[in-house]
């Protein structure tokens, strides 16, 4: 059966309606006759990191403290390698969002004074479980921003060099999408699912991070050579056991300590910093002192309840957890484990290499939220920020973008339409526009996935080996990877929800070869919790540098380069799109 | 980690489909609404959370500690009660306001 095609054309497209994509949205939705579309492969209702909902906001600046002071913890926490533009200008957006967040009816704790209530030193209490509802029903007051909900996008329309709109199928039905834009923003997250997951059979999917947003952000740019920066830098989130839910609520909210099976408290030998926590853990267990626990014995009964809420909120299944197993938490401690790594520009510095607006290295295209680099700790706030600042950064730029020509964009159109009907055509006949039939492919989208989550895990750090790899590793998961991605070119489904997992598969498959790339090319072990590299087991300061890498003539090249402390604005080569 | 539809509770309004951030949530071709992929659930339950009419029912896979129990939700204005409901046992309710904040 054919594609039914639908087309259409806006001054921005805006590729993910998740924090930061339902953020830019509402951003330009401020400028009345700007055409604004935003596509979401889910339903921007509850789609994305916000779909459980979250505890707190992570990131705000309380009194007494400046938008630098976060720098300098951020800077901190991640070892250096950072860019100080891009932490420091979300940083000066954190409290004027959560404003707007408040206005759009989040509900936020406040003390005595009337000031928001505290947790830790960063983040304020909030009920945030209808925290995403809250965003797309404002994002549907809006009169020009237009929503396709069920629109996966999988390649970006580039001429000379710039981006110029997107291509996508409805995972519902038979229909492809050509969108054509002035600007492209790309909101679409990081990626969950490279590596083999802390439960691998029937709760695969109770990981951390939304096993949906699949790596598809990061390889849109890759395939269309937009430089991405710190790959390397794989996030691996310290969890409760098996439910993999945050820890932060129990070791913030009742003070509970890290403990190993001995009782001994352990973190101060490893250090404060998110890495450092994640490798304490996975150390004393790797030295044979585990498990290890959140010392919740003997909390009172108070905390108990408050903490069971606390969870409904963001991540029930660890509050029905508590319930199946009979005891609360202040009857026993909470069991610790470390996730499967993830890249995600949220937490991390992975992402797009941007210029302090958030424009990528390719003309026309901008990026915020976990999907762009070099701002760690962004959270929820800070997507918002990123989204913000691209959206401002967009509409500034659109005078020097003319909406695409037509006829330049067919050729790649129809491409892109071929490679979704060869996937839908069975094996053995010829599929339209080529004449010999392809080949068969004897696997499955879920079979390769699983083969390539093996080959992460036994050969570039995953859970089984406590996160280490070595080159020697890293050799035989490039080549194991090369195999897969041939094979996966020639999956084949009957119906778009088929062709979603394919192109999933294709797009993880993608990152995974430049995450080892970038595991490659920084020769030290800087962020020892998030992975070790055995060749180099130190922090070497001749690494305080980046590693970015772009796609060039089909093959990934490594660049590195010096750190940015000032704002910086990129400039294009001309071209006549 | 998954989901239950009670196919004598649901009508079919199609709400659950439209809050399910992995597109799982679909209808068969009978016509009925079903969990797709169960393995692929994240069990974020904003599908139990939408349902107007108590049909969605959520438990743990036994891979992560589940023993049998089943969860939903009702709402009431603001407030959300979850319900959990043992194999054997009586069922436990924990309500949560919407207006307030958490306290961790
Ligand atoms: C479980 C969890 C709990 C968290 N808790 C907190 C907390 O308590 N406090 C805090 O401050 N921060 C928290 N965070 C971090 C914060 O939520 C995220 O950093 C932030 O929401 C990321 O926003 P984003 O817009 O980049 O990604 P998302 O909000 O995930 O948006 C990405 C969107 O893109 C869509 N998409 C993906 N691919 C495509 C495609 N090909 N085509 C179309 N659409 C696509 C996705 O469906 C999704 O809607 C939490 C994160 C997680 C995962
Ligand atoms: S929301 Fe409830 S009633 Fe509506 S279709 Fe889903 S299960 Fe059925
Ligand atoms: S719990 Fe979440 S992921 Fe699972 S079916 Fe319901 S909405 Fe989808």
């Amino acid at each position: 059966m054919p594609f039914h095609i639908v087309e259409k054309t806006a001054d921005i497209l805006i590729i993910g309606g998740g924090t930061a994509g339902c953020w830019a949205a509402l951003t330009l939705a401020a400028h009345e006759g700007l055409s604004v579309l935003v596509t979401e492969k889910a339903n921007i209702r509850r789609s994305g990191c916000l779909a459980a909902g979250v505890n707190a906001i992570n990131a705000y600046i309380p009194a007494g403290k400046t938008p630098e002071d976060y720098l300098e913890y951020v800077r901190w926490d991640a070892a250096g390698i950072i860019r100080d533009d891009l932490v420091l200008s979300m940083a000066q957006r954190f409290n004027s969002v959560v404003g707007r967040l408040e206005e759009l009816g989040l509900v936020i704790l406040k003390d005595e004074t009337g000031a928001y209530a505290l947790r830790g030193q960063w983040n304020i209490k909030i009920n945030g479980e209808n925290i995403k509802p809250l965003l797309s029903q404002a994002v549907y007051r809006t009169k020009n921003v237009e929503v396709l909900n069920h629109v996966n996008i999988t390649d970006y329309l580039t001429l000379n060099g710039r981006v110029v709109g997107a291509a996508g199928f409805s995972v519902r039905e038979q229909t492809a999408y050509f969108l054509r834009a002035r600007a492209v923003i790309c909101t679409a997250g990081g990626a969950a699912g490279l590596y083999r997951p802390n439960n691998p059979g029937f709760s695969q999917h109770k990981m951390w991070y939304p096993p949906f947003n699949t790596g598809t952000g990061y390889a849109l740019g890759i395939r269309a050579g937009a430089e991405m920066t710190t790959f390397e830098m794989r996030f691996v989130a310290q969890r409760c056991k098996d439910t993999i839910a945050p820890t932060g609520t129990i070791a913030l909210g009742v003070g509970a300590k890290q403990v190993n099976a001995q009782g001994e408290e352990y973190t101060s030998r490893y250090g404060l910093s998110t890495s450092g926590r994640a490798y304490g853990t996975t150390n004393e267990t790797h030295q044979g002192r585990g498990p290890c626990y959140l010392n919740t014995v003997g909390i009172t009964s108070k905390q108990d309840e408050e903490l069971l809420k606390a969870y409904l909120n963001m991540a029930p299944s660890q509050t029905l957890k508590w319930l199946e197993s009979g005891k609360r938490p202040s009857q026993q401690n909470v069991e610790l484990e470390g996730t499967e790594p993830y890249v995600v520009g949220g937490h991390t510095a992975s992402g797009y290499w941007v210029d302090t607006g958030r424009r990528t290295t390719l003309r026309g295209l901008y990026a915020a939220g976990d999907v762009a680099g070099g701002a760690p700790k962004k959270f929820v706030t800070g997507a918002l920020a990123e989204g913000e600042i691209a959206a401002d950064t967009a509409l500034a730029d659109l005078p020097g973008l003319p909406l695409p020509e037509d006829e330049a964009l067919q050729a790649q159109e129809q491409a892109i339409l071929q490679t979704y009907e060869q996937h839908l055509t069975p094996a053995d006949t010829p599929s339209s526009g080529t004449s010999a039939a392809l080949p068969a492919c004897r696997y499955t989208s879920q079979q390769l996935e699983e083969a390539m989550q093996k080959v992460m895990d036994d050969y570039a750090g995953g859970i089984h080996s406590s996160y280490r790899y070595s080159e020697a590793q890293l050799d035989i998961a490039e080549e194991r990877l090369e195999g897969l991605t041939a094979l996966a070119q020639n999956l084949r489904g009957t119906d778009t929800d088929d062709l979603l997992h394919i192109y999933e598969l294709k797009d993880r498959l993608l990152v995974c070869q430049s995450l080892i790339a970038h595991l490659r090319a920084r020769r030290e072990t800087r962020w020892a919790g998030f992975g070790f590299n055995t060749d180099y087991p130190g922090v070497d300061d001749s690494w305080q540098l980046y590693v970015n890498s772009r796609l060039e003539n089909g093959t990934l090249k490594i660049h590195y380069r010096n750190l940015v402390k000032e704002a910086i604005t990129f400039e294009y080569p001309d071209s006549n799109g | 980690m998954s989901i239950l539809i009670q196919t004598d509770k649901c009508r079919n309004c199609g709400r659950c489909i439209e809050a399910c951030p992995g597109n799982l949530i679909q209808v068969n071709p009978q016509g009925k609404v079903w969990l797709r992929h169960p393995e692929e659930c994240w069990g974020c339950t904003s599908c139990l959370k939408e349902c107007q009419f108590e049909a969605i029912y959520f438990y743990l896979g036994a891979d992560i500690g589940g023993r049998g129990s089943l969860m939903h939700t009702r709402r009431e204005g603001d407030l959300c009660h979850w319900i959990v409901e043992p194999p054997d046992g009586r069922p436990v309710v924990i309500t949560v306001d919407r207006r307030s904040a958490n306290k961790y």
